[in-house]
């Protein structure tokens, strides 16, 4: 009879990828979720250019004229309305200015208010102009709304690496908790199965799916907002792999001594949230004060994240995200060793 | 490859151990535990919950670091021969919750893959009767199935010894005469099973030789009927009479022909006895003259729980 070859990391591999595969709400968080929201987030951040200054012109005799006047102007909208109601607005800001058309043409506005200043120079340039003042020197224009420079430039890198994150750090520790409360690892240590076997396939068995998860966020990005890949792909690859591993390993971490999923949770929580919010997903982590910005910098999303900007809209090459990855690599390994010695079977 | 490396066969029994000891933190679960199992016997470690039986069969597994005392497997230890000892037992631990949405088949593939050598996974499968079952996820599965399937996980490695915790504790009385087959079967192929139940009728069906744990400690040890006939009587007679009649004094019931000892618990009397065609008699003679009626009367043939409430005074189970 003819022996049939056996590798236990092949069969534990396969266990994980299967089991992920037959969770069908796993399989939407991991994949569909992210397309989902980049798209979500895509569209309401869409860059429409400044809204256009809503101003009220009461009654007067000239009032129809005195609109039409502003109105020349296209980034202005003029409503005809009666004085108590033109107060009303401009009080509750629902207008920037309310214009008394008497001679002279009174206008009224709070200056404190950046949309009235901004309609003050707007409506007077306008009025001006129509009657018939002459610039003095020439000026031009140069209109810029650059691809790398909107919204959704800034974000997809950012949604890449809170998913590499999210799915690295749950995958790998509900897995193993849920192993560790059935006693199934106990039961695996009680077999010749050597422990790195098993660290082993979930790394494997998430890297099978890295490529998928991010491939489908990025091929999205390209073809829905037209978002740049200006460097290596090659490169890029990379930096995700990486990313993947360290966050494989943070997970195994944090899931390293826990029994339950409820306290394994918890501990995902406290170390994932304040990446949310310091690392540059959703905003810029600049935004946060100068005294903390070490601590941002030493987190492995926030170097991840900026690896990633670096490289897929700034088009830098790899080398230059060296220190960058060095961070992203020390985390890897650093919580890994610790996961192995912390590692509880039982 | 090194195969044959496997197989060495060192002297001495299947398993010994001496002297075992394991605390947790106040409480001693095992005490001062010594147990020897010859090879192809089927072993059994019999006791109420909480006697510290998992807690023996997990040291000798190498699951747990005894406190004290030595353990020694195919005359192998757990320091110096752990890597060839794992390859060499198949184990069910209790409670072990298999992967969910793995097939029956994937769930026995993914074990054997663990092993150096093996039975092929279709003749395991066929083995325990799980063949209709194969494509089936583990979550779809019986009690009864679940269990025969955490067997074959252990059966796959073809062991030298088996351990089984509980094997059959919660099934159905026809899942567990499935069970039953199997480890039979695994024993007519010279297989060592050690065993842990606190099912008597487990123990007197299966193992040759059982030993009786309270309090971590082994008080009585030998085969099924060894053990009963230390009781020095085959048959149990228990009766209960009617409230407020007195009860019997017990040099009068020690009188009767053929009883050896006697009992009382909680208004009920329980006789042990040699010939119960003679003590049956004599004692409806007795609750005659003395005016006593029976609310209750049973016997039965002596088993392993009459043994164990004979030396504790206690069930084996609450019931």
């Amino acid at each position: 009879m003819s022996e049939t070859r056996y590798s236990a990391i092949r069969e534990l591999t396969l266990w994980r990828v299967r089991e992920f595969l037959r969770e069908p709400e796993a399989v939407f968080w991991v994949f569909a979720f992210p397309v989902l929201l980049s798209f979500a987030l895509g569209i309401a951040f869409k860059s429409r250019g400044p809204e256009a200054v809503r101003v009220a012109v009461v009654p007067g005799p000239d009032a129809v004229v005195v609109a039409a006047m502003i109105e020349s102007d296209s980034s202005v909208v003029a409503v005809l309305v009666d004085s108590i109601t033109a107060n009303n607005q401009l009080r509750t800001g629902r207008v920037a200015m309310v214009i008394i058309p008497t001679d002279p043409i009174v206008l009224r506005f709070d200056s404190t208010r950046e949309e009235s200043h901004l309609a003050r120079l707007v409506v007077a340039n306008a009025l001006q102009r129509v009657s018939g003042r002459r610039d003095a020197i020439d000026l031009r224009e140069q209109r810029v709304t650059e691809v790398g420079s909107r919204y959704i430039d800034f974000l997809i890198p950012g949604l890449l690496g809170m998913n590499i994150m999210g799915t690295g750090m749950w995958g790998i520790g509900f897995a193993v908790v849920k192993a560790r409360s059935g006693k199934l690892l106990k039961r695996f240590l009680a077999s010749p199965m050597s422990k790195s076997q098993y660290l082993l396939a979930h790394i494997l068995a998430r890297l099978v799916f890295l490529a998928l998860e991010v491939g489908s966020v990025l091929l999205f990005a390209v073809l829905v907002f037209d978002v740049p890949v200006r460097g290596s792909l090659v490169g890029l690859s990379l930096i995700v792999v990486l990313g993947a591993m360290a966050f494989s390993g943070l997970g195994l971490l944090v899931a390293s001594r826990s029994r339950t999923v409820e306290g394994v949770s918890g501990l995902m929580n406290l170390v994932m949230v304040p990446m949310w919010i310091f690392s540059g997903v959703f905003f810029s982590s600049a935004n946060f004060p100068d005294a903390i910005q070490p601590f941002i910098r030493a987190l492995p999303l926030t170097a991840l994240n900026d690896a990633l900007r670096a490289v897929m809209i700034d088009g830098e090459p790899l080398a230059r995200t060296a220190g960058l990855l060095a961070v992203v690599t020390a985390w890897g390994v650093g919580s890994f060793v610790l996961a192995l010695r912390l590692f509880r079977w039982r | 490859m090194a195969a044959n490396d496997l197989t060495t066969n060192g002297s001495g029994p299947a398993v010994r151990c001496r002297g075992l000891v394991k605390r947790y933190n106040d409480v001693v679960a095992v005490n001062g535990l010594d147990v020897e199992v010859g090879r192809g016997d089927c072993f059994g470690l019999l006791g109420p919950n909480g006697a510290g039986k998992t807690t023996t069969i997990e040291i000798l597994q190498g699951l747990l670091p005894p406190d004290e005392g030595s353990v020694e497997l195919l005359g192998l230890t757990w320091q110096r021969n752990e890597r060839e000892l794992r390859q060499r037992l198949g184990t069910q631990l209790q409670e072990t919750k298999l992967p969910d949405k793995l097939s029956v088949l994937e769930t026995i593939t993914l074990f054997r893959s663990f092993y150096d050598k093996g039975v092929p996974v279709a003749e395991v499968l066929a083995k325990v009767g799980l063949q209709e079952k194969s494509a089936a996820w583990v979550s779809k599965l019986s009690g009864g199935q679940r269990q025969r399937l955490a067997v074959a996980c252990a059966l796959v490695c073809d062991p030298d010894i088996l351990f089984l915790d509980e094997p059959t504790t919660g099934l159905d009385p026809q899942s567990r005469h499935q069970l039953w087959d199997i480890i039979q079967d695994f024993r007519a192929r010279g297989g060592t099973v050690v065993l842990t139940t606190h099912y008597m009728e487990e123990a007197e069906r299966l193992c040759d030789r059982v030993a009786i744990v309270d309090h971590g400690k082994v008080i009585a040890q030998g085969s099924p009927s060894q053990l009963i006939a230390s009781l020095g009587a085959e048959h149990v007679v228990d009766f209960a009479l009617e409230e407020g009649a007195a009860a019997l004094p017990e040099p009068a019931l020690l009188a009767l022909p053929g009883v050896t000892g006697v009992h009382t618990d909680a208004g009920k009397t329980r006789l042990t006895v040699t010939r119960a065609h003679e003590a049956m008699p004599a004692l409806m003679t007795l609750l005659r003259d003395r005016n006593a009626a029976l609310t209750e009367l049973t016997t039965h043939r002596a088993t392993l729980e009459d043994v164990f409430i004979s030396l504790t005074g206690r069930h084996l189970r609450d019931e």
